[in-house]
């Protein structure tokens, strides 16, 4: 512990490695492609600091915080030996972290825009507003219904690749039905899903129930739990863009 | 000033964000299950640090990296740069003409994702589970690379204008094939990184350089073809992941066999 908080600026130094390619890649194509000089050179420098000391703080909070309770809460469920409650838990913290997602929010006001042009909402702030709330909860629900799934999997050990396969049929058959405008957003809107704080929390929480469980291998049937997240709100925008 | 206003409204914001999950976790853990949570302390101080840390990255990239980032994906698509200071904007569209908008959706891919904090994590943690035999860098360095090639081939898309899903359809035929043969451990974490690549860094990124494409390339609608970037960003991965995985075990196969001789 103590030999980690000594260590603070190898994190640091760490992290500016991290952020390395951003910036050589946007230095290359800013000077050597557009030949155009890197507008206000201070400030991308403060903000890369800024960057590196939150990555640190955040690996550093991880490896305290998130990572920790992650699993204790696992444990905690697994020698509590109650289904409901931990089904009911997956569900809330699928859905509470979804709901609230920026990305998401960004994503779901876009789709509302396109829903009008493509004419299947009135162009009014109101049914805007409304079509794109319902898209946020569609994909809530979606997200609270994935872990839901992945959880029983790892309690079942069931392997990740038949649900998977399964969803994808799930997904190229509802392709051929659902509206074209919906598409592009429908697939998007699983990868916007999974926040930088929920994906920690739910791989702990994953790994945790499987070296819990006898039987279960945490890194065959630990992990998965972001692919279910990722998949279902596919599956789940084509069918509202379809009822609507 | 501007930076510690900004810093300010971000961090009520990462609060607001983190606040239900917090509430959540901490509900279940004193209500459902009734065990105070080990290391209190230590844990409730990594709650802060992870708030202080997003906050910090966040300012820092709406600051720096995002504004010049945008900027750059618009100037790249811009016709002026493309077909020249001519400007003879020819009628006949030829993909060709895009090849640096391909290049920097490739480098951007890779570079977004090496930084994404949520997969770190996710490697963070593969490492420890997997006892070292799935090694942080590698896993990092696979997912960038499957990004990128997303990227790259979603603003060839984007240009082309043909239908997002033979593409999609497409890669889950490989991915599908590639479960059958890789090895069993990776399948599932293979899995987890198409998820994850997709966060805080990459998706405005990649929105912009979408957006700026599809607004631009003539014949194409920014609200039909912007979408979909992000959909590539996360199914390459998986292909990429398994490949890494596959390279691994095919080495260490022919290692021993050569061994054995």
């Amino acid at each position: 512990m103590d030999q980690k908080l000594g260590c603070f600026f190898c994190s640091v130094r760490d992290s500016i490695r991290d952020l390395l390619p951003i910036i050589i890649v946007i230095a290359f194509f800013q000077i050597a492609i557009l030949q155009e000089p890197i507008p206000n050179l201070g400030r991308l420098l403060i903000g890369t600091l800024l960057v590196a000391m939150g990555l640190t703080f955040f690996v550093r909070g991880l490896e305290m915080g998130l990572f920790p309770i992650g699993e204790s809460i696992a444990y905690g469920f697994a020698r509590k030996g109650s289904l409901l409650w931990l089904l009911l838990f997956a569900f809330a913290l699928g859905f509470g972290t979804t709901i609230a997602e920026p990305a998401l929010i960004a994503v779901a006001d876009e789709a509302a825009d396109m829903a009008a042009v493509a004419g299947v909402v009135p162009d009014q702030p109101q049914a805007l507003a409304r079509y794109a709330l319902g898209l946020r909860l569609t994909v809530a629900l979606s997200v609270g219904l994935a872990i839901v799934l992945g959880v029983i999997r790892i309690l079942k050990g069931w392997p990740i690749h038949y649900l998977i396969i399964g969803g994808y049929i799930g997904v190229v058959a509802m392709t051929a039905f659902a509206p074209p405008e919906i598409i592009g957003v429908a697939y998007d809107s699983g990868g916007v899903t999974t926040s930088t704080v929920t994906v920690p929390l739910v791989t702990a929480l994953g790994v945790g129930l499987a070296s819990s469980i006898k039987g279960r291998n945490p890194m065959v049937d630990g992990f998965g739990l972001i692919a279910f997240a990722s998949l279902t709100p596919m599956i789940f925008v084509m069918l509202y863009g379809m009822l609507l | 000033m501007d930076l510690l206003v900004g810093l300010a409204k971000t961090t009520l914001s990462t609060i607001l964000d983190v606040l239900p999950i917090a509430g959540i976790i901490f509900g279940f853990q004193v209500l459902v299950l009734r065990r105070p949570i080990p290391h209190l302390r230590r844990v409730l101080t990594g709650f802060v640090y992870v708030l202080i840390g997003l906050s910090l990255f966040l300012v820092g990239l709406e600051e720096a990296l995002f504004p010049l980032g945008k900027l750059m994906a618009e100037q790249l698509t811009d016709p002026q740069f493309i077909y020249g200071a001519a400007s003879e904007v020819s009628t006949l569209l030829r993909w060709q003409d895009y090849k640096w908008v391909y290049l920097f959706g490739a480098a951007i891919g890779f570079a977004a994702t090496i930084a994404e904090p949520a997969l770190l994590a996710v490697a963070i943690k593969a490492q420890a589970v997997s006892g070292g035999a799935i090694n942080v860098w590698g896993l990092r360095i696979a997912v960038a690379l499957g990004a990128a090639m997303g990227i790259a081939l979603g603003t060839y898309r984007i240009v082309t204008g043909t239908p997002l899903h033979y593409y999609i359809i497409a890669g889950y035929i490989v991915v599908v094939v590639q479960t059958a043969f890789a090895p069993r451990l990776i399948i599932a974490l293979a899995y987890d990184s198409g998820g994850v690549t997709t966060s805080t860094v990459t998706v405005p990124l990649v929105t912009a350089l979408g957006l700026g494409l599809a607004s631009t390339v003539p014949g194409r609608s920014p609200l039909i073809d912007g979408f979909g970037l992000i959909a590539f960003a996360c199914l390459f991965p998986m292909i990429s992941v398994m490949a890494y995985a596959q390279i691994g075990q095919w080495r260490a196969r022919r290692a021993g066999t050569r061994r054995q001789e």
